[in-house]
């Protein structure tokens, strides 16, 4: 069981560190909606706010971590210029999805939305973080404040999705390879 | 609509994230249409324009927070006017990032 140090590195980009993200803040979006229908609005232990700030704080900076990582490492892999007269263009993603008509679309389209609209989705949960934690007795007794926060998370939400889901299917077209190999485990048999 | 907590902190909050976003339409376009300003956005060459732009609108938003936030330290806002005007802001950073939008205009 092997794979490439640039393999890894964007698996933890967009798995760990997206993939993560996304589902984080699918469940903060149930969690809105949810308390929007509760009966009586709950209040939280002291410990328990403690483990939701921790939760929004490491959100947050799942977010952070995954735009950085993809945009200072993975994409400059990514975006690498192939030496002249090269016709194996694996290790080159950008080319190769550019020289044809077919896989084209999956960098002027894809690429080129996702690399941009992915930075939206950490600003809206930074946001959502500081405002949950520092200022919930506000957001308790504004549902104009409630909705404005609800529609950035939503945002978010889309624009996280919209990143990894290009993200994983611009990977399956043309993956980042390269660079040392890891071994994560040897057929014993 | 006044509630009792002073709602300036957020709103400021608010504002400055919907600011961020429409500030990365602004430098992804500029950068797109400019040469000489995709130039200057090359803040790391293995990256591109990319990191120029993430960049300024990242130092914009927290700017436009820092200043916000204390210009509306213990007041309230007028919420409607700041929901709106975010919205725009965000529908046009939305738009802004759109390759086909920019390949349109």
């Amino acid at each position: 069981m092997q794979l490439t140090v640039r393999e890894f590195l964007t698996a933890l980009h967009g798995i760990l560190f997206g993939g993560f993200f996304l589902m984080a803040i699918f469940g903060l979006v149930v969690e809105f909606i949810r308390s929007r229908h509760t009966a009586q609005p709950e209040s939280l232990t002291p410990r328990g706010r403690t483990l939701e700030a921790w939760f929004l704080i490491l959100m947050a900076t799942l977010g952070w971590l995954a735009v950085f990582t993809g945009t200072y490492i993975i994409y400059p892999w990514y975006r690498a210029k192939p030496p002249a007269n090269t016709s194996d263009l694996t290790a080159y993603p950008r080319t190769l999805l550019l020289s044809h008509a077919n896989t084209a679309a999956w960098h002027n389209l894809g690429m080129e939305w996702k690399e941009h609209i992915a930075f939206f989705a950490p600003i809206a949960i930074t946001m959502l973080a500081f405002v949950l934690i520092r200022h919930r007795a506000a957001l308790r007794e504004s549902a104009q404040l409630r909705r404005s926060i609800f529609a950035f998370a939503l945002l978010a939400l889309i624009s996280c999705g919209i990143a990894a889901g290009f993200g994983a299917m611009i990977n399956k077209a043309a993956p980042v390879i390269g660079g040392q190999t890891i071994t994560l485990m040897r057929n014993t048999q | 609509m006044t509630s009792k907590r002073p709602n300036g902190p957020i709103a400021a909050a608010i504002l400055s994230a919907a600011i961020a976003c429409f500030t990365l339409g602004l430098t992804t376009i500029a950068s797109d249409k400019n040469k000489a300003i995709n130039k200057l956005m090359n803040f790391y060459p293995p990256s591109g324009a990319l990191t120029g732009e993430t960049t300024i609108a990242i130092l914009v938003w927290l700017a436009a927070w820092i200043i916000l936030a204390r210009v509306w330290r213990n007041t309230s806002r007028a919420l409607t006017p700041i929901n709106i005007t975010s919205f725009t802001l965000l529908v046009l950073g939305l738009l802004l990032t759109f390759p086909p939008f920019i390949d349109a205009l």
